[in-house]
C-alpha cells in the first residue's frame, strides 16, 4: 500500500466533514448546508432542464415499457385513433399541450391559481424518500407546503424551495399523510404513503361502506396548506376486512403516474370555496369496454377536442 | 490529485448523475434506481488508489447530497461515497488479477451504500428508514448495479489508465507545451 498513513489522515479528515456537514444540516433548515445546496441547485439546475429537453423523445419512449399488458394494448387503440387523427402534429408536443390542456383543466374545475413547472429530476430509491426537484422556486411565487398537482391528480406537496427551484415531496412518500374524503359523501380518512405505487387509506368512521372503484380527492388543509380541497388523488383498489377495528383500511391507486411525472402545476392560491367533487372526471361507463371511436369523419376543421386526456401519454 | 486526474473524474462523474437524476427514474424499474456514479467513481478508484478514492468518493456524494432531490442532509452521500471510494481503491490490486472482482466489489458495495444509508438515517430517526423499505430496495440496487458493471466499469478503467502513463519520467508535464 503505498503511503498508507498519509491516505488514513486524508480518510478522517473528509469523513468528520461528511459528518460535520450532517450534523450541521440536521440542526437546523437553514445553516452553511442548507446555503450550500441552494447554491449547488441554482448552478446546476440549468443544465439538468437542457437536458430534460434533450433527452424527451427518449423518455417518452421509455414512459411506455412496463405498463399492464391489457391496459397497454387498450391504450395503443386509443393512440393509434389519436394519432391518425393527428397524422402530422409533433407526438411530444402534442402530449406537453394535452398534459397542460389536462392541467388547465383541474386547476379551472377547481378554481386553483397555479404556477406550471417541469420535473427536472427525481432522488434515487437508494435515499429512500420519493422526492423530484422541479424548475419554478421563489422567484415564480412558490412557498413551501404548497400543493402540487397535475392534469391527472395530486402529485405531492412543495417541501423546501430555492430561488429557481422547489424540492416536491411526492404522495407516494412515505412521510406523506393526506386528509382525504371519499367522492360524494363526507366520510374521511387519513392517506399514507409507503414508498411503493400505492397509498393506504385509514378511514375513521368504522361504519362506512367502502367499495372498489370509490373515487378519493383531498379533503383540503386549513388554509389551504399543505394541501387544497378537491383535487383527485386516485380510486381504491382493494378493502380490507378489519372487524372489530376502529378504522377501516382500503388500497388506493393514484390517478398520477409517479413514474412518467413531467408537467406539474404548484398551487399558489388556493380557492375560495371547497369545490368539492366538481374536479373528478365524469364517472366512466360501469364496464370500461373500449367501444371503438367513431372513425373520425373527413374532419372539416383540424383543431383537436380538447379531451379530457387521462393516462394516454405513449 | 492531478489536474488531468480532476478533469477525467468531472468529465465522467458529472455525467453519470445528470443521467442519474435526469434520466434513468423514468425507467419502469421497480425497487431501485441504476447508480452509475458510484460505478463510475469505484472505476476511478480502484486504477488510481483508496486515497484518490476517499476524495472522489466524498466529492460525488456531495454532489450527489447538494443537486439530486433527495430529502436527507447534506453529507449523508458524502460519507458514504467517501468509504466506497476508499473500499474500491484498496481493491486495486485484486481488481488487477481477475474481472470477477469487480462484481463482487461492485455487489458488496452497493449494498454496502445501501444499508449504510439506512443506518445513518436510523441514527438520524429518519422517518423513512424501515427494515420493508430496506429489504424492498437492496436486493434491486445491489441487481442493477452488478449488472450495469460490465457496461460502465471497464470503459473508465481504460479510461483512468490511459490519462495515467505508467511511465511518469517520459510524461510531459502539464502546462509545460513546447
Amino acid at each position: 500500500m503505498r503511503d498508507s498513513r498519509r491516505t488514513r489522515v486524508v480518510l478522517a479528515l473528509l469523513l468528520l466533514a461528511s459528518v460535520t456537514l450532517i450534523m450541521l444540516d440536521a440542526r437546523s433548515s437553514s445553516g452553511p448546508a442548507a446555503w450550500l445546496r441552494s447554491t449547488a441547485q441554482s448552478i446546476w439546475a440549468p443544465v439538468q432542464t437542457a437536458f430534460s429537453g434533450v433527452v424527451g423523445p427518449v423518455v417518452e419512449f421509455f414512459d411506455g415499457l412496463g405498463d399492464d399488458e391489457q391496459a397497454r394494448l387498450d391504450e395503443l387503440e386509443r393512440e393509434n385513433a389519436e394519432l391518425r387523427a393527428q397524422l402530422r402534429t409533433s407526438e411530444l408536443a402534442r402530449n406537453r399541450a394535452a398534459e397542460l390542456d389536462a392541467l388547465l383543466r383541474v386547476a379551472g374545475a377547481g378554481q386553483y391559481r397555479t404556477v406550471p413547472a417541469q420535473v427536472i429530476a427525481v432522488g434515487p430509491a437508494q435515499g429512500f424518500a420519493s422526492t423530484a426537484t422541479i424548475d419554478a422556486g421563489e422567484i415564480d411565487g412558490l412557498r413551501p407546503e404548497m400543493t402540487v398537482l397535475n392534469g391527472d391528480g395530486l402529485v405531492g406537496r412543495v417541501k423546501s424551495v430555492t430561488q429557481t427551484t422547489a424540492l416536491v415531496v411526492l404522495l407516494k412518500d412515505a412521510t406523506s399523510s393526506v386528509g382525504a374524503r371519499l367522492e360524494g359523501s363526507m366520510d374521511l380518512g387519513i392517506l399514507t404513503g409507503d414508498g411503493t405505487d400505492t397509498l393506504a387509506l385509514r378511514v375513521l368512521d368504522p361504519q362506512v361502506t367502502i367499495a372498489a372503484d370509490d373515487r378519493v380527492v383531498t379533503f383540503g388543509s386549513s388554509g389551504g396548506s399543505p394541501y387544497v380541497p378537491g383535487v383527485p388523488i386516485g380510486a381504491v383498489s382493494r378493502v380490507e376486512s378489519t372487524p372489530g377495528q376502529l378504522v377501516r383500511l382500503a388500497t388506493v391507486d393514484p390517478y398520477v403516474d409517479f413514474n412518467a411525472l413531467d408537467l406539474v402545476g404548484v398551487v399558489v392560491e388556493a380557492p375560495r370555496e371547497d369545490p368539492r367533487d366538481s374536479v373528478l372526471p365524469p364517472k366512466p361507463a360501469p364496464s370500461p369496454a373500449p367501444a371503438p371511436e367513431p372513425a373520425p369523419a373527413p374532419a372539416a376543421t383540424p383543431t383537436p377536442s380538447p379531451v379530457a386526456f387521462r393516462g394516454s401519454r405513449g | 490529485m492531478s489536474l488531468r486526474h480532476a478533469l477525467l473524474a468531472a468529465a465522467l462523474l458529472l455525467p453519470a448523475l445528470l443521467l442519474q437524476n435526469v434520466l434513468l427514474w423514468r425507467l419502469p424499474l421497480p425497487g431501485a434506481t441504476p447508480d452509475p456514479l458510484l460505478l463510475v467513481m469505484m472505476g476511478l478508484a480502484v486504477v488510481w488508489g483508496p486515497r484518490e478514492g476517499a476524495l472522489l468518493g466524498f466529492l460525488s456524494g456531495l454532489a450527489l447530497d447538494l443537486v439530486s432531490p433527495g430529502d436527507g442532509p447534506v453529507g449523508q452521500w458524502a460519507l458514504i461515497f467517501c468509504l466506497a471510494g476508499w473500499v474500491a481503491g484498496l481493491a486495486a490490486d485484486a481488481v488487477e488479477r481477475s474481472a470477477l472482482v469487480v462484481l463482487l466489489l461492485v455487489a458488496g458495495v452497493a449494498a454496502g451504500a445501501v444499508v449504510a444509508y439506512a443506518l445513518v438515517g436510523g441514527f438520524l430517526s429518519d422517518p423513512r428508514v424501515s427494515w420493508e423499505a430496506l429489504r424492498s430496495v437492496l436486493p434491486w440496487a445491489v441487481a442493477y448495479d452488478v449488472l450495469l458493471t460490465p457496461f460502465v466499469v471497464p470503459p473508465v478503467i481504460a479510461l483512468a489508465r490511459r490519462v495515467d502513463p505508467r511511465e511518469r519520467r517520459y510524461s510531459v508535464p502539464l502546462g509545460v507545451s513546447r
